[in-house]
């Protein structure tokens, strides 16, 4: 019996300190959480990023994908340095309370509005508006993400451009899934239905099925991404230097042609459009 | 159809490229599991043992309450430990959110009422056969429940192999404790939710089918180590 017992102890005892040696190494590293959205690091852009980064600062990049609005929220609770998502409205919010110290712009990707080969709510071109009423109009099948995430509140702001009020037209076509950028996309691909998703995460989407671009280039749906650090005043162990050295390098010209590198099948993903900084960073 | 045979071949693929990324991922999944289950069998066996051994008012409840838990959804208990664990939380200032150890933790409070509830059961019966006997030794309590612990520790084998399958396959709660960082939190069930947002679904029932043949030689060795100290020591 005994000697279970203090085979079992030494085997916990062994595991324990194992999982605390990769805590305490990590702990040594330096290295920051990032709370941002399924469409940066899903599109492969952080995975092109960080590594450049990490050989100019020696800084690690942990990041947290998440929908938007859970991005800022992870953010509030002070559980991420820095916060990297597409939202300006909840952004704002975000700075007017107090949780960010400053919103600096980024770069912008945009939407498209993907939907059946054989387009069957006729709604291919070049205006999203119009899109979207035909597809209204038709009641076509369309996925949603319902997730209060940076492009499900895009999707709002777009039928109602569109002129569609959504609470008194949607019925069985119009399908809230509340999942991410990718789940949603697979329901869409498989119900054939018409949906609203950022450009990379298409382009590195595989399970497309018949479905196929059918509205893109419209100016209305260009979407800017903007950065933000968790403001040391409400979360103290916020890890203010290094975080600011990322926020400092995405805007640099080094973080800005990064950015505009990426590419997919020799298409770019996101277009650099940060501000020349006002202030100089030390 | 084709994306099955996809899978399969693309499965052996993996196993045979020895892919560095891929063995980091399993390792991390195993060391996490296997952590929580070494934890989970020392509580969940105590507890299971001591509630077999003794009467109490309110036994039949507390019976009650630990079977109901092995139904625990992990989302709820990786939402339980998220919000002890964030800055925000009670928890907050040791900064583990995000971290193997949150991962650990809240795979303890998955697996530990699935052991202590089946080895309740276990000692019991066992109990109930030599209750008798250890009276007249006098050996009641605690000293009873570690007797009898030994006695069933070939039935208790398979109830910790079904904690640790348990472990392995979660993917609610790791996710939302660990966070899916890339190198750091992503495991195995994580990542093949991951592959599937990004509609590659072959490579994600790939990752499946390896993490099924992972927990199948676990289950394995465990089975013929126990066979061996069966006839061995039995």
């Amino acid at each position: 019996m005994t000697k279970q017992l203090r085979l079992q102890a030494l085997g916990v005892v062994g595991a324990c300190l194992a999982t605390i040696g990769i805590n305490a190494a990590n702990a040594q590293e330096r290295f920051i959480t990032v709370a941002s959205t399924t469409s940066t690091e899903q599109s492969g852009l952080f995975g092109h990023l960080l590594p450049i980064f990490k050989k100019d600062t020696g800084i690690d990049v942990r990041v947290v994908a998440l929908g938007t609005g859970q991005a800022l929220d992870t953010g509030r609770r002070g559980d991420a340095d820095v916060v990297f998502v597409h939202d300006k409205v909840a952004e704002e919010k975000f700075i007017a309370e107090g949780f960010g110290v400053e919103r600096i712009e980024v770069m912008y990707n945009d939407f498209v509005l993907v939907g059946p080969k054989v387009d069957p709510a006729k709604a291919n071109g070049r205006d999203i508006s119009v899109g979207l009423k035909r597809v209204a109009d038709s009641k076509a099948a369309f996925v949603s993400r319902g997730d209060k995430s940076g492009t499900h509140a895009a999707e709002l702001r777009y039928w109602k451009a569109a002129g569609v009020d959504l609470d008194a037209t949607k019925g069985a076509w119009y399908r809230e899934t509340g999942s991410g950028m990718g789940p949603a996309l697979n329901t869409a691909s498989a119900m054939n239905a018409y949906i609203l998703t950022d450009r990379g995460t298409w382009l590195s989407f595989k399970n497309r099925g018949e479905l196929a671009i059918q509205v893109e280039g419209d100016a209305k749906l260009f979407n800017q991404y903007g950065v933000m650090l968790v403001n040391p005043a409400k979360h103290a162990h916020v890890k203010k230097d290094l975080g600011q050295r990322f926020i400092d390098w995405v805007v640099s010209p080094a973080g800005q042609k990064a950015i505009a590198d990426y590419k997919i099948g020799g298409e770019q993903l996101f277009f650099p459009n940060a501000k020349p900084p006002m202030k100089k960073a030390a | 159809m084709n994306s099955l045979t996809d899978a399969f071949f693309g499965a052996f693929q993996l196993i045979l490229r020895a892919d560095p990324t891929l063995l980091s991922i399993i390792g991390l999944s195993l060391q996490v599991s296997v952590t929580a289950v070494a934890i989970a069998s020392i509580l969940g066996l105590a507890l299971g043992s001591l509630v077999a051994v003794s009467r109490f008012p309110g036994r039949g409840l507390v019976i009650a309450v630990l079977n109901a838990t092995m139904g625990l959804p992990p989302v709820v208990i990786g939402l339980l430990v998220y919000l002890l664990l964030s800055r925000a939380g009670p928890l907050g200032a040791y900064g583990l959110l995000f971290t193997p150890t949150a991962m650990v933790i809240a795979q303890v409070i998955l697996i530990t009422p699935i052991i202590a509830a089946l080895s309740r059961q276990t000692i019991e019966d066992a109990w109930r056969e030599y209750r008798e006997q250890l009276a007249s030794l006098g050996v009641r309590g605690a000293s009873a429940a570690r007797t009898l612990l030994w006695d069933s520790r070939f039935s208790l084998v398979t109830i910790t192999l079904a904690g640790l399958g348990r472990a392995c396959a979660e993917v609610g709660a790791v996710m939302i404790v660990g966070g899916n960082i890339d190198g750091v939190t992503r495991v195995m069930t994580t990542a093949i939710a991951l592959e599937t947002t990004k509609g590659d679904l072959p490579l994600a029932l790939s990752l499946g089918i390896v993490l099924v043949l992972i927990v199948l030689a676990i289950n394995i060795l465990a089975q013929s180590l126990k066979s061996f100290a069966e006839r061995r020591y039995g």
